[in-house]
């Protein structure tokens, strides 16, 4: 069964909070639900479904629902695949939907690393049972150099460089000087990202994305319920997702579970990569984004160093427009967790609802792509395709 | 032989990876071999992920290897060497290149095995260049 045409983006609400201290984590997701729910015109009786990922206290769906006061939920999902948690659930909300069983899907992420940081809370971290952490842990790996370890293996394969890397982030703070909400609102150039410290070999503090509080929501419908609502139409034309890893020792760093997951988006949607108008792509690090271009088909392997230099990701400049609310890099990524932001982006650029100096014309057609996990050991990467009603 | 750290390093030892960690305490490198497929595997798992036969054995490689990725934690004190390196046995593992020029550590360079003392009486593998 295909999701294409099946369910509907109508509700979406990015916090705008980015340190948090004054408020809970479930507190953050109430906002967050009442935000989404305001900006579809929807109340919290109509919620018939309930999604969150592993950033949800407690037992995810059944503390929160019952904080949440929730009274009609009829089905529940928890998938956590880390930061592309959100970009599973629109999926799976979405075939949910087309089964029938539920209309009105909510899902809500928050987080509060620096609020937690700064009150001595320990950073959540997943479970000493997990078999691959006493084999990785000794040696003292952390998410800088896992994700480094990829660009300097793509860097010998291919020849890429710290200067088209840099690219990547140049475009996000082209964006992000729009954003009111966003962490680093500085235009960048080329020489700010090389010339600043390095943090792992070869990835400088310029190549890592922000750590932020805050948090974000997103409403997945019923064409019926989509139809009833004000909101500009924002539809789901397809979604893949896959895991990868490290496969017993046969080691691959230079490309990501992209290659899978958006074949499968891609197919399901009917679409090309040449047909998107945007993309939200997962900017962790700017080598996340260089491989998972690659992988989406949006350049040969190997070349999407020379694709992303000379601006090529800004916003009225280049051949792809991609996360022009600053993404990762510049503008939020909550509790390290960027799926969501990635699918709002998206959404608001289909509706025409992005800033007037990034709003791509006549968006018909955008994608959202997540990779949660380590891209350096074991990954969940999600793909979504949305259009215009028309699309 | 040091990573570096000030103090030993506490490894996770269970039931099921306990051999592996008696395995450097001697100054051998375990991988996992599957009786069925005869494919290695690493890490060291029970049952093999290659065909999912419960009849793997620990067998000891040679600790040799190539570097194919590495990258240097800068914002350490010294920085570290993290790297995955390819044995010759064929399978890629995480670990730390020690007893080296920070500066000079390279893809496909040639790297041999060492261990490093750890809590307990065990012992980490690490890598050192050749
Ligand atoms: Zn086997």
């Amino acid at each position: 069964m295909s999701i294409k045409g099946k369910a509907y983006i109508a509700g979406i609400y990015e916090h705008p909070s980015r340190k948090a201290l004054d408020k809970t984590l479930p507190q953050l997701h109430a906002e967050i639900a009442k935000g989404v729910l305001e900006d579809a015109g929807l109340t919290k009786d109509d919620v018939d479904g309930y999604f969150c990922a592993g950033d949800a206290p407690g037992l995810g769906p059944i503390n929160m629902i019952e904080y949440l006061g929730l009274n009609n939920v009829r089905h529940m999902d928890s998938t956590e695949t880390g930061g592309s948690s959100y970009i599973v659930h629109v999926n799976h909300a979405a075939q949910a939907i087309a089964a029938g069983h539920c209309s009105v899907a909510l899902i809500t992420l928050a987080g509060r690393p620096v609020a937690d940081a700064k009150e001595g809370k320990s950073a959540r971290f997943y479970s000493p049972d997990a078999p691959d952490l006493p084999f990785e842990m000794p040696y003292r790996f952390n998410v800088v150099n896992m994700y480094a370890m990829c660009a300097m293996r793509h860097m010998h394969e291919y020849g890429t460089t710290s200067e088209q890397l840099a690219w990547i982030k140049v475009a996000a703070s082209h964006h992000a000087q729009h954003n009111e909400h966003a962490k680093l609102r500085d235009v960048v150039t080329v020489e700010d990202v090389v010339n600043s410290p390095m943090i792992a070999d070869p990835l400088h503090r310029m190549d890592c994305c922000v750590v932020t509080d805050g948090g974000g929501g997103l409403l997945v419908v019923s064409p019926e319920v989509a139809k009833s609502l004000k909101r500009p139409l924002v539809k789901v034309l397809g979604a893949g997702e896959a895991p990868k890893h490290l496969a017993g020792g046969d080691v691959d760093l230079t490309y990501s579970g992209a290659c899978w997951s958006g074949p499968k988006a891609f197919e399901e949607a009917g679409v090309k990569p040449t047909d998107i108008k945007y993309a939200s792509i997962y900017d962790s690090f700017t080598i996340t984004v260089l491989e998972t271009l690659e992988d989406l088909g949006f350049c040969e392997k190997g070349k999407g160093g020379a694709f992303v230099s000379d601006g090529n990701l800004i916003s009225g400049v280049g051949k792809l427009p991609f996360n022009t609310d600053g993404g990762g890099l510049c503008n939020n990524h909550p509790g390290n967790r960027g799926g969501m932001t990635k699918v709002i982006e998206a959404a608001r650029q289909i509706r025409g609802e992005a800033h007037p100096k990034v709003q791509v014309p006549n968006c018909d057609i955008a994608l959202a792509h997540g990779t949660g996990g380590l891209l350096g050991a074991r990954m969940g990467s999600a793909t979504l395709i949305l259009g215009s009603e028309a699309a | 032989m040091s990573t570096g750290q000030k103090s030993k390093p506490r490894l996770i030892v269970n039931s099921e990876n306990k051999p592996y960690w008696e395995g450097a305490a001697r100054g051998q490198l375990l991988i996992k071999k599957c009786n069925d497929c005869g494919k290695v595997h690493y890490y060291p798992r029970s049952i093999c992920p290659h065909c999912f036969a419960d009849n793997t054995a620990f067998v000891e490689a040679s600790g040799d290897g190539v570097i194919y990725s590495y990258s240097v934690t800068r914002q350490a004190k010294p920085p570290y060497v993290i790297a995955y390196v390819t044995i010759d046995e064929g399978v890629s593992m995480l670990t730390n290149i020690v007893d080296c020029d920070v500066e000079k550590v390279h893809i496909g360079q040639r790297v041999k095995v060492s261990f490093v003392e750890a809590e307990e009486g065990y012992a980490l593998p690490v890598f050192t260049p050749a």
